[in-house]
């Protein structure tokens, strides 16, 4: 197997700090305050040296519930779940219809976790409007500033990007990035990553859709650019075929009890990627991402093994 | 949205089914006891179309147009423009549309609705029927709970087609009034089919299936220029 990502001095420090800023979350399941005892798994954010968990919390349609207090209050306690178990980073954006406006609540109400890594996006075609999309954003979660805005898609990047550069150099902003999904504009993708500063860049990864393998994930490394993974399980349709079948057998191997586990052990052991950032409006669902932050992952053998098992099942 | 060929609808889905029933669930809890104001609404509509002649199609158009108005404001613009930015537009829509309810059936009066003697007569009568007391049963066929009906009047999709169904009540109608009158619920119908498809819900092929009946039956009502065609008997 793999060993676990080296937890370095720096790495241990923030893992130390995002585990003891939990202790005040109520810790209600057991499997997951046994596993914080252990090593949470973490990546650093090449151009800092920052830890961050390999699994986030993605927003895309599971916090989009508008005004709902029923669902607003399951999505607060999945971020408690979330928080609980060590996690950081959640992704979000204003394309996301009422998802900002809803993490800003779950903050709220768990009392503004110290260890949230904040991550949103710009997403607008008018480069002289970013700066007003980016403050509304910031009021609808409720925090001083964001850890990292990602110009969504491409859109205008060559308009947001000099205002997001702009932010972090005056201190208003900690990591800019990029993002795409789906495969889309990967040679833009490439082209932005060689030439600007980025520090962070999005892009779906799983074990189904792995083009992203051969380019950007080794030019991620080359450049010293962190790697954030979405579309971990399709938006569920992958989650829901596999479920179909029985775990395999090596699932044991890297300490995993689900198929979700498998495929996010899966995105995590790739070397060029920091997090995955699975969604779910559930915490039972949410607690079981989680686990898969902890524990062996696979080795490039195993790996290869879980590919041909997973496509054997045709899925695609 | 560059490369746009490359989205699929599920790209562009942005809640999930559950959020998407719940609004209606949220939205019949508001509002109530106002179901009872549109169910009358509805009721009186029917009543009109069973009578047919100017004066009824005047009333009819008056009380489509205030439903549609409410539909946009009330559930469009107040509550599913609340998961969905895109809802504002369809809100705007909808609003034009009981804007021109409004100046071809009441203040122009240029809508007649005929005696129900025809099968597209009785085809129209039975969609306009259908969306006023059957469509919110087919929450229940589905599996949803019951608060979460869609209502004619409060909800979008029997609201456009009840129109579509009045619409083909029409005596004698001219192309251009049909296309102009018939245009945003028949868009509606799609843009709502394609969401419910998306979301895998059980009754996605309702809504389309009689969009595109009302479509051929107002085409062939268009094409006979008195409006008799496909008659039964004379």
């Amino acid at each position: 197997m793999q060993p676990a990502p080296s937890l370095r001095r720096r790495q241990l420090l923030h893992s130390m700090l995002a585990a003891g800023a939990t202790c005040w979350l109520p810790v209600t399941n057991s499997v997951a305050a046994g596993r914080q005892q252990s090593a949470l798994l973490t990546r650093p954010i090449p151009s800092s040296g920052e830890a961050l968990p390999v699994i986030g919390l993605g927003s895309w349609i599971t916090f989009n519930v508008g005004d709902d207090r029923t669902a607003r209050a399951e999505c607060a306690e999945v971020m408690r779940a979330f928080f609980a178990a060590g996690g950081r980073l959640i992704d979000s954006s204003p394309m996301y219809g009422s998802a900002q406006a809803v993490i800003g609540a779950g903050l709220h109400k768990l009392g503004r976790p110290a260890q949230l890594f904040s991550a949103d996006k710009v997403w607008i075609g008018s480069g002289a409007r970013g700066p007003e999309q980016i403050e509304a954003s910031r009021r609808l979660w409720g925090i001083p500033k964001f850890d990292l805005l990602q110009v969504h898609n491409l859109l205008a990047w060559q308009d947001h990007l000099p205002t997001l550069f702009e932010m972090k150099k005056t201190g208003r902003l900690r990591y800019v990035g990029i993002t795409t999904s789906e495969g889309r504009r990967h040679a833009d993708i490439e082209k932005i990553m060689a030439s600007q500063p980025i520090d962070f860049v999005q892009v779906t990864y799983n074990i189904l859709d792995r083009e992203v393998e051969q380019r950007i994930l080794p030019l991620a490394r080359e450049r010293r650019i962190a790697v954030i993974a979405n579309r971990p399980f399709r938006q569920g349709t992958l989650i829901d075929a596999v479920a179909r079948h029985r775990l395999p057998s090596w699932a044991t191997e890297i300490d995993c009890t689900s198929w979700a586990q498998v495929l996010l052990k899966f995105i995590a052991s790739h070397p060029g990627v920091t997090c995955a950032i699975p969604a779910t409006s559930r915490v039972a669902h949410v607690r079981e991402n989680m686990q898969a932050a902890f524990g062996r992952l696979p080795d490039a053998a195993l790996r290869r093994r879980m590919i041909d098992d997973v496509e054997k099942l045709g899925l695609i | 949205m560059s490369e746009w060929w490359t989205y699929t609808l599920s790209d562009l889905l942005m809640f999930s089914a559950r959020t998407y029933y719940r609004l209606f669930e949220l939205h019949n809890l508001a509002i109530w006891p106002g179901q009872l104001i549109v169910a009358a609404a509805g009721l009186a509509i029917l009543v009109c179309a069973a009578r047919a002649g100017a004066t009824a199609a005047r009333i009819a158009s008056g009380l489509l147009a205030a439903c549609w108005l409410w539909v946009a404001w009330a559930f469009l613009a107040q509550r599913y423009a609340q998961v969905n930015w895109a809802a504002d537009y369809f809100a705007v829509g909808f609003a034009i549309q009981a804007v021109l309810l409004l100046w071809y059936g009441v203040v122009r009066g240029q809508l007649s609705l005929t005696p129900i003697r025809s099968r597209i007569d009785r085809a129209g009568f039975g969609l306009l029927l259908f969306a006023v007391a059957c469509y919110p049963l087919l929450a229940l066929a589905s599996g949803r709970a019951w608060r979460q009906m869609e209502i004619f009047g409060m909800a979008p999709d029997p609201t456009a087609i009840a129109t579509l169904g009045l619409l083909l009540l029409v005596a004698r109608p001219r192309r251009t009034l049909l296309l102009m009158l018939g245009l945003i619920p028949l868009l509606w119908c799609a843009i709502s089919g394609a969401t419910l498809w998306t979301l895998q819900a059980a009754d996605a092929w309702v809504l389309p299936l009689l969009s595109m009946l009302a479509l051929v039956l107002l085409v062939a009502r268009a094409s006979t220029q008195n409006g008799t065609g496909l008659r039964t008997r004379a």
